[in-house]
Parts: C-alpha cells; sequence; structure tokens
C-alpha cells in the first residue's frame, strides 16, 4: 500500500522525466535504425558521435558564440557520420555482415579513444543554452524548459523525418534499397549517395539530441554517450530494428520505464528491468514491436 | 579414430612444449630484469586465447552471434573467486557483511584431505570446473528462450543477459555471498605462468577435438545453412544449444583463470566493451579460426598492455612535437585495430588452422 | 597470401618479444652517464574514468619531484626518476601496468587513485617485495592483509563518520539521503559507513544507487525532496557529481561529499549552478605553512608549464589528492634515506618507522600500513567567488 501511494506521490516528476529521457533515446534510436534498414549493420559508433557532438559544443563555444556554434555543431557532426561511413563501411559493402559489424565496433573504440586522448577525460560543463535552459514549473515540478521542449522537438522531427521519407525522391531511394539493395542499384539508385545521405541524416539528429540530452544533463565525459547509445539501441531492437515508429515508440518506452522503476527505489534494477523486457519482447515477437517478418530464403 | 588420436598426441605434444617454453619463460623473466612485464602479458594472452577460442567456437564455428562472454566470464570469476577465498581472510574481504556466508574455502578442503603440495592445486582445478559447470548452467538457461533469436536480435539479448548479471551480482541482498559492489580478494591463484598454459591448453585441445568431431560438422553445417542443415537431419536446437552450453562452460573456465590473474574481481569491470575486446581478437585473428584465435590473443595484449606503452610517455617526445602524451597508446592501436578490420578482413589467418599452411608447403613435394 | 601474412605477423610478435628484451636490458643498470640513479615507479590512471584525478596526483609527485630531484642514500647522490605507467583506471589492465613497473626496477611506488586498481596491483607489488605508498585510496582493503602497502590519507570507515557527525553538527540533519554508485567499492564502501554513523547519531537514513552510466538524477532529486531529507550525501566520482550537482541546485538541499569532490570539476558545477555543496578533504591551505607552501609553489608550478596545467584539466585550482601525492613522493624518499639503500625490500621496512610531516598532516605509519588521523578538513563551495573556502575541521563526536 505504502509502495502505490509512494508511487502517486511521485508519478508526475517521473513521468515528466521519462517522457523527456524517451524523446532523446528516441532520437538517438533513429540513426541506429536507419541505418539498419538500409545497411542492415548495427552502427555500435552512433552513441560515440552523439558524444562527439556534446564535445565540439563545448569547444564551440570557448571560440564563437553560441547561436553559431549550434550550427558549427551540427555541421561538424555531420561531417564526422560521413566520414565515418565512406572510411569504415564503404570499403566493406561486399563484405560479410559481420565485419561491419566489427568495424563499427572499432570505430566506436577509436572515437573513444581519441576522445580521452583530446580532453584528457576531465567531465566537462556543457554550455548553457540560452531560453532551452532557463527553468520553469510544470505540474508543480521545478525542470528546464528543454525537459519539455525534447518530446515536443522529438515528435516535429519525427514527422518531417516521415515526410522526407514518403514523399522525396530521397525517400523513396532509401526505402527501395532497404527493401532490397541489388535491385534498387540495378534500377538506377545511386545507392553510395543514398547511404551517405542515411548518415548525415541519422548524425544530425544526433546532433539535436546531444543538444537537448546535455542541456538537461550538462556534463560531458568521454563516456557518457555509451549508456544512452545502448538504451537507444535497445529502444531500436524493441520496437522492431529499421521501423521508424517503432523506434519512437521504443524509446518513450523504455524512458518512462525506467523512470518509473527509479521512483519506486529499485534504480538497481532498472537497467536490468530494460533488458528483461527487451528479452520478454523478444521471445513473444522475435523481431520486435514494429518489425518486418524475417524471410528465409532456401 | 585415428585422426582424433593424432589430434589428441599432436597436442597433447604441443602443451608439454608450451609448458617446457612458459617454464622456460619464467626463469628467464627471472633472471633478465625487465622481462617480468612478458610474463604478466603473457598470462593474460593466455586465458584470454581461451575466451577468444571459447566465443570463436559460437560465433566462428556455429554462427551464432552472441555478445554475451562477459556475463558468462563474470559467473565464472565470481565463482572462482568466493570457492577460494581461505576461511582466515573472509572476515577482511566481506568487511561488511560478517565474513559472508560461505564459510569453506576449496584448495583448504583438499589440502586437509591430499596434503598440503597436491591439495590446494585439486582445489583450485575443481574450483575451475565449478565455475565452467555454473556457467554452463547460466548459458542453458539463458539459451532456452534466446537461442530461438535470429543474428542481430541474439546479440542484443545476449549483450542484455550479460547486463542483467551484472546487476545481480551487485544487489544488495545477495551481497553476503558476492560481496555486493565490493571487491573480492585474496583468493588462491596459480602463481606461475605454466599452470595458465597447462589449463588453457587442455581445454583448446577438448575444442579442438569438438569442432573435428560429427558434432562441429554440424555446428559448421549450421553456420552455412541453417535450412539445409535442418534438411539433413541436424537437429538445430539441440545443437545451437550444445555449442551455447559448451562455449558458457569454457568462458566461466577463462573467468575463473582471469579471476586469477587480476587476483581480484569487481563486477564493474565486467561490461559490454570486455565482450568487443575479444570480439576483435576472434576477428582479428580470423573467424572460423582456432590458432588464429590463439595468435591474435597475444597479439592483442602485447600490443596493448607492453610494446606501445612508450607512446604514453611525454619524455618520449622528439623535437618540438607533443604528440606523445597519457592515452595516444590506445589511440595509436584502436587505428592499428581499423586497419586490420578494413584492409585485412578474414583476420590473420582466415579460416585456416596453423598446420594447414605446413601441408600446403608439404603438398607440393608429395601427395598424401 | 595468407601464409605469408601470418608468418610476418609471427615474426613481429618475436621481433617484439626481443625488443621488450633489449628495452628492458638497457634500462636496468643503475648507472646512467656517470650518475647513479633510483626509481620511483607511479602506478596510476591517465585513462579511464579514474583518468582526471590521476592525472593529477601525478602532477602532484611531479612537483615533489622537482623540488627534490635527488637523494642521498650513505655519502652518494642519487638522482631520483619517476616511472610512470598509465593502469587505465581497470582492475584487469593496472596488472601489467603494475608489473611494468616491476620490470623496469623500481625501488618504491606510488598510488593509485582509486582503491580497485590498487587492491588489484597488490599482489604483484608483494610478490616483487617492492612497496607501494597509496595517495589517495580510502578503502580499508587497500592496506588491510597487504603487507606492502601504505597509505598517506585517512581512511572511509574514519570519513564516513566523520561527515555523519558534520550533517548532524552543522545541519541538524534528521533525514540523510545517501546516493551512492552502485558497483563502485569507494562510493558504497564510504555510503555504508556513513549509514552506520548515522544510525548511531539518530539520522535516519534513505539510500539508493545509481546504476553505472545512468546521467539522469532528477528521479534521485525527486526522492530525497519527498523523503524530506535535511542532506544529501552523495560519496561519487566527479563525473555523477557533475550531473548531480546540477540537477540537485534547484530541490535547495545541501549536498555533502567524500574527498574526490576536492576538484576543479566540483568548483564548476557549483558555481554554475549556484548548489550548496561541502565535502571532506584532505588539507587546507591555511591549516599550516608547509600546505600554504605548497599551495602557492603549486600553484606557480602549473602555470609555468602548459602541459602541467592542461593535465590539471586547464585550470590552476589545486585538487586534495596533488597534495597527496606530493606527500607520498615526499614519504617515499623520507624512507629511501632511512633505508639508506636503493633495495625495495629495505626501503619497505624503513617505511614502518618514517615519521613525516606533509602537507596534508603528520604521516606516521601504523601496523597496517595506514595514517592515524583525528580530524578532516571540511570545505564547502562559495558560489558568488567561484571558489573554494574553508568552513571548519570536524572530528568525532
Amino acid at each position: 500500500m505504502s509502495v502505490i501511494l509512494q508511487l502517486l506521490n511521485v508519478l508526475p516528476a517521473a513521468l515528466l522525466a521519462g517522457v523527456s529521457a524517451g524523446g532523446q533515446y528516441a532520437l538517438i534510436a533513429l540513426g541506429y535504425t536507419m541505418v539498419y534498414g538500409i545497411l542492415r549493420l548495427i552502427n555500435f559508433a552512433h552513441g560515440d558521435i552523439f558524444t562527439v557532438a556534446g564535445f565540439v559544443m563545448f569547444y564551440a563555444v570557448t571560440a564563437m558564440p553560441v547561436y553559431l556554434a549550434i550550427p558549427v555543431t551540427i555541421l561538424l557532426t555531420v561531417l564526422l557520420g560521413f566520414t565515418v561511413e565512406r572510411l569504415a563501411y564503404k570499403p566493406l559493402r561486399s563484405a560479410p555482415r559481420m565485419s561491419v559489424m566489427i568495424s563499427a565496433i572499432g570505430v566506436s573504440y577509436l572515437l573513444q579513444n581519441l576522445m580521452w586522448y583530446i580532453t584528457g577525460g576531465q567531465p566537462q560543463q556543457y554550455p548553457v543554452i540560452p531560453w532551452i535552459s532557463d527553468k520553469i514549473q510544470i505540474f508543480g515540478q521545478e525542470t528546464k524548459r528543454v525537459t519539455v521542449i525534447t518530446p515536443l522537438l522529438t515528435v516535429a522531427l519525427i514527422l518531417l523525418l516521415l515526410v522526407l521519407i514518403k514523399r522525396t525522391k530521397l525517400g523513396l531511394a532509401m526505402r527501395a534499397a532497404s527493401r532490397d539493395f541489388e535491385t534498387a542499384r540495378l534500377m538506377g539508385v545511386k545507392i553510395n549517395s543514398v547511404i551517405s545521405m542515411t548518415f548525415v541524416i541519422g548524425s544530425f539528429l544526433a546532433a539535436v539530441g546531444s543538444f537537448l540530452f546535455f542541456s538537461n544533463y550538462s556534463t560531458v565525459s568521454p563516456t557518457v554517450g555509451t549508456m544512452p547509445g545502448l538504451k537507444a539501441f535497445v529502444a531500436a531492437v524493441f520496437g522492431g530494428i529499421g521501423s521508424i515508429p517503432g523506434a519512437v515508440v521504443g524509446g518513450f518506452l523504455i524512458g518512462i520505464c525506467e523512470n518509473l522503476i527509479r521512483a519506486m527505489g529499485y534504480s538497481t534494477f532498472s537497467d536490468a528491468f530494460t533488458f528483461a523486457l527487451l528479452i520478454l519482447v523478444l521471445c513473444l515477437k522475435p523481431t520486435g514491436l514494429f518489425g518486418e517478418k524475417l524471410e528465409e530464403k532456401v | 579414430m585415428k585422426k582424433a588420436n593424432r589430434t589428441i598426441l599432436t597436442g597433447l605434444g604441443a602443451i608439454a612444449l608450451l609448458t617446457v617454453v612458459s617454464v622456460g619463460a619464467e626463469a628467464l623473466a627471472g633472471s633478465v630484469s625487465g622481462l617480468s612485464i612478458m610474463l604478466a602479458v603473457l598470462k593474460k594472452a593466455t586465458v584470454y586465447s581461451l575466451l577468444a577460442v571459447s566465443m570463436n567456437l559460437l560465433n566462428g564455428f556455429t554462427g551464432l552471434f552472441s555478445l554475451g562472454q562477459a556475463g558468462f566470464m563474470l559467473v565464472g570469476a565470481y565463482t572462482y573467486a568466493i570457492l577460494t577465498i581461505p576461511v582466515a581472510k573472509r572476515a577482511g574481504v566481506y568487511q561488511y557483511y560478517d565474513g559472508g556466508v560461505v564459510q569453506f574455502s576449496l584448495p583448504e578442503m583438499f589440502s586437509g584431505v591430499l596434503g598440503g603440495t597436491v591439495g590446494p592445486v585439486v582445489g583450485m582445478v575443481a574450483a575451475l570446473l565449478v565455475c565452467g559447470a555454473l556457467a554452463a548452467f547460466f548459458g542453458w538457461l539463458i539459451g532456452l528462450p534466446v537461442l530461438r533469436l535470429k543474428s542481430d536480435y541474439l546479440a542484443i539479448a545476449t549483450l542484455g543477459f550479460a547486463e542483467i548479471m551484472r546487476t545481480f551480482i551487485q544487489f544488495e541482498g545477495f551481497a553476503p555471498l558476492t560481496n555486493g559492489s565490493n571487491t573480492l580478494r585474496q583468493y588462491t591463484t596459480f602463481k606461475h605462468l605454466y599452470p595458465y598454459v597447462i589449463v588453457v591448453g587442455i581445454c583448446i585441445l577438448l575444442l579442438v577435438l569438438l569442432v573435428n568431431s560429427s558434432y562441429g560438422r554440424a555446428f559448421k553445417a549450421i553456420r552455412d545453412d541453417e535450412i539445409a542443415a535442418e534438411a539433413m537431419g541436424i537437429n538445430l536446437a539441440k545443437h545451437k544449444m550444445m555449442s551455447f552450453v559448451i562455449s558458457s562452460f569454457f568462458a566461466g573456465v577463462g573467468g575463473g583463470l582471469m579471476a586469477m590473474y587480476t587476483s581480484s574481481v569487481q563486477a564493474k569491470g565486467f561490461t559490454a566493451a570486455m565482450t568487443y575486446e575479444i570480439l576483435l581478437m576472434v576477428v582479428i585473428g580470423g573467424i572460423g579460426s582456432i590458432t588464429g584465435s590463439i595468435l591474435a590473443s597475444f597479439l592483442f595484449i602485447g600490443c596493448s598492455e607492453w610494446w606501445l606503452r612508450f607512446l604514453d610517455d611525454s619524455a618520449n617526445n622528439i623535437g618540438g612535437m607533443k604528440l606523445l602524451a597519457p592515452g595516444f597508446r590506445m589511440v595509436v592501436f584502436s587505428v592499428i585495430v581499423m586497419i586490420i578490420v578494413l584492409f585485412f578482413r578474414r583476420g590473420i589467418m582466415g579460416s585456416k588452422e596453423l598446420p594447414d599452411l605446413f601441408k600446403k608447403r608439404q603438398g607440393k613435394e608429395g601427395t598424401r | 597470401m595468407k601464409k605469408f601474412l601470418a608468418m610476418a605477423l609471427s615474426a613481429v610478435m618475436v621481433l617484439g618479444l626481443l625488443a621488450g628484451c633489449n628495452n628492458g636490458g638497457k634500462d636496468t643498470p643503475d648507472n646512467e652517464g656517470g650518475e647513479k640513479v633510483i626509481k620511483v615507479g607511479v602506478y596510476e590512471p591517465s585513462s579511464g574514468n579514474n583518468g582526471a584525478g590521476g592525472k593529477k596526483e601525478v602532477l602532484g609527485a611531479e612537483y615533489a619531484h622537482s623540488q627534490v630531484p635527488t637523494v642521498t642514500i650513505g655519502d652518494e647522490e642519487y638522482k631520483v626518476e619517476l616511472v610512470i605507467v598509465d593502469n587505465q583506471s581497470e582492475n584487469d589492465k593496472g596488472v601489467s601496468a603494475a608489473q611494468q613497473l616491476v620490470a623496469e626496477g623500481v625501488a618504491v611506488v606510488l598510488g593509485s587513485y582509486g582503491s580497485g586498481v590498487s587492491m588489484a596491483a597488490a599482489p604483484t607489488f608483494e610478490e616483487a617485495k617492492v612497496a607501494a605508498i597509496g595517495c589517495s585510496c580510502t578503502n580499508p582493503g587497500v592496506t588491510l592483509g597487504n603487507p606492502y602497502y601504505f597509505r598517506v590519507c585517512y581512511l572511509d570507515p574514519f570519513q564516513g563518520s566523520v561527515l555523519a557527525n558534520l550533517a548532524k553538527d552543522e545541519f541538524n540533519a534528521e533525514t540523510a539521503y545517501v546516493f551512492t554508485e552502485l558497483g563502485d567499492d569507494y562510493s558504497e564502501g564510504l555510503g555504508q559507513y556513513f549509514s552506520l554513523e548515522c544510525d548511531r547519531l539518530g539520522i535516519q537514513v534513505v539510500a539508493d544507487k545509481n546504476p553505472a552510466g545512468n546521467t539522469d538524477m532528477s528521479g534521485f532529486v525527486n526522492a530525497a525532496k519527498s523523503a524530506n531529507a535535511d542532506v544529501i550525501f552523495a560519496p561519487t566520482s566527479t563525473t555523477v557529481a557533475s550531473l548531480l550537482i546540477d540537477q540537485a541546485a534547484s530541490a535547495g538541499i545541501p549536498i555533502i561529499a567524500g574527498d574526490t569532490w576536492d576538484d576543479a570539476v566540483i568548483l564548476q558545477a557549483a558555481a554554475k549552478s549556484g548548489a550548496d555543496v561541502y565535502f571532506s578533504t584532505f588539507y587546507d591551505e591555511g591549516a599550516s605553512q608547509a600546505a600554504a607552501d605548497f599551495m602557492s609553489g603549486f600553484k606557480a608550478w602549473l602555470n609555468a608549464n602548459s602541459d602541467k596545467l592542461a593535465n590539471n584539466g586547464g585550470t590552476d585550482t589545486v585538487s586534495a589528492v596533488s597534495a597527496l601525492g606530493y606527500d607520498a613522493y615526499m614519504v617515499a624518499i623520507e624512507a629511501i634515506k632511512a633505508a639508506g639503500s636503493t633495495d625495495s625490500e629495505a626501503i619497505k621496512n624503513a617505511l614502518a618507522y618514517v615519521r613525516y610531516s606533509g602537507v596534508t598532516g603528520d604521516v606516521i605509519f601504523d601496523e597496517e600500513g595506514d595514517v592515524d588521523k583525528d580530524i578532516i578538513f571540511i570545505k564547502g563551495v562559495d558560489t558568488a567567488k567561484g571558489e573554494f573556502y574553508s568552513v571548519k575541521e570536524q572530528g568525532l563526536s
């Protein structure tokens, strides 16, 4: 009984935090899911690209005003995503899937070690972005404005993304590539530029995610992106990797669940619960909530 | 049958040879100052070669993409530590939990029966077997729901299980057994290099025999084409489970050896990053090559922990350059890894074994 | 082709082994260019989660080395050489790092930041019969049962109890929210001792743990608020601390913490968010002339050298761990003098009798290898000025 009472007491705050965290997971998860949809590659380096975006912003504001630093950060992050794809994934296009995945793990390893080397591992205070870092009152809880903006912005960006995929020529090419790589190439889809665009969009979303994430949590350190990256990846698998609505639903579900568990005082198990939930879903629906059925070709 | 016998003989011969070499290396390291680091690296690499080979059985020979290695190692490492801390030292180790609930130590029990020289060794080996058995049990438990999943989904589910196991070990409720988040230490360990070599050698020999047996052929058939394998009458579920459990067993033994090497264990170290490291060794060595995995473990550990250390020292900078600084070693190392992954896709050995290389050479002189 | 590659790599491996031999062989003589050399190992993380803190401890030892670069053994003057290795903050990587020091033939070792890596390396040092002097590893397990480990700082049981007394004396706390890091022995150990003392003092304890890698502290802050906590006790690493301070600032509950918080990271975080932060530390520049001299000397040394300043996180805020690194080096030098020999075993035996008045107080080792201290310095953050100030010296009641 007391547990329920306690839960009711902290419910609004936990929900608010959960929705906000969920929005961030969803933004990162989109990067995973889009790449997977086309390349069938788990891009392990995505979480690190997200962290790099945080550091770039930190260093950028020391050299220029914030309104300039934001586009510069986005640009550099996108460039990084593009470069990683060209250098580490493109040469392996015809290699077995395992090799590409190992390459992704290698890139993640490299990016992390580079960050340690360059930043010295000291946790850094993320710069204050005006307006979104302001404090506001909502449901009797004091929080930063970014907490409320995150889910809204996430939904807006996803709608934009869906329009891009359903209505534009690029989107058509992406859908074709994700359905059948070889046929799409035969039909004249420039597969390499489509893949590059996917990485550009994914990195763009990671950069936006990093503004929201670090404005909320305000500390950048080289490994800070690992756990959100892993959670976002779980979210993507949860929703059925390759499915955009799936990633979004998965992100929000995981964000809300783990915050509720923490509010109930079981924070030791919050990560374990996330994974247990994932395994349960996979056992019931082996390709995630919205995933396509795997075809077995003989 | 005859071929198996020959493999056993060759394997035992190799183990004997390596044991002699390791005793020699130890004597060398003891007499030449500056070489004791080599001994540490060799110990660690020996342990890792078992871990890499056991992972290769799953990923390389059976085609099951699993990322749960760190979880099984964790089970092994904790089992080993819990079973071998001398009773007198338990109060100090379990300082918050009144010495913990386990109040016996296998090496001490066996030395009571078998005497002070043989007993502890038997006790330690027995503890290692328990490590393997427990890890295999967990492997079976996890395999039940998870092995139905395919490729990436299997990978993330096993990764998840490893994380869950870590949480449970750190859980306050089990602390009288696991010491919670605190370090387990002061347990009995192998002091020399050669016991590591013998234990790992026997384990790898068993794995080689398995891979060359009819079960091994079934594993490879599953890897190459599940549907075709099933059509040929191979029981998919049974063989996958078997491969998974056996791999877990050896990961558990490897975890126990790892605990010996570090002489203290703490759950927080057994992260996904550890699994990735072992996976990198498997890939660098060549997926589906046992000797490749062994070779790669030695190169990997040697590079990351020994040969490149000078890169961290800013005193070694030449001229006005400020490149060398703490952390640079790992950057260089990850670049090397990336180069191998990108340009030598099939790893050092591909899917060949070391003896294959010599066979080919002989093949020119006379047909076998 | 593959065969060739395999051969080439094997050859590289063998060459590597040989190179290792040569390297080791070259460094061994105590005699370099006619000068006698004694090596002091520094076993610290410069990468991994504790990398930032470890580097500051190294800086303390390096500064001490710049002050006292030679030592007289018998009648001969020896040049002291620091051998610094990176243990990467991880227990399994630490073993080979410790072994590297042994291979270099160091006479005594300083470090490490973080109790876990120190415990992992203890058997290696014991086997090689090299004494290690811990700087800021406060967990009792570091020296307990490890005859070759000493340390110059106080222990967690004492620190935790003192901080509980601080909560009682300074904040009249009736309820304390204890927030530790799951899986971290330093954090959980200190939390445990704090809670025990709270029980004795009649303070109610509500506890929770942060899972590794989690960045969202709002749930914990809300829990602390709904428990009506008077203080939050958060003995965490600087990374988690930085996250917590920012998110807890609006709750208006004072935060107290252990020694790791004496760091520029905390200063920046607290100054930015205006949080009310107090922590225990190892030294206070106002406590003694030695401490004041260290403070000004160390700052000047940092500012004179851009590399060192970068290793200190780009600021000249002096961390307490640097002071401990300094003291550990000085104690090592005292022991070498007392031993009158470069033999590591003799130095270990001499350590037990060393008496040294350091920056962080007097160093006299007890039979366990620990320093007995009865007072801890408490500092706070002046958010308006953006600097630390001394609150009081707290003892046990």
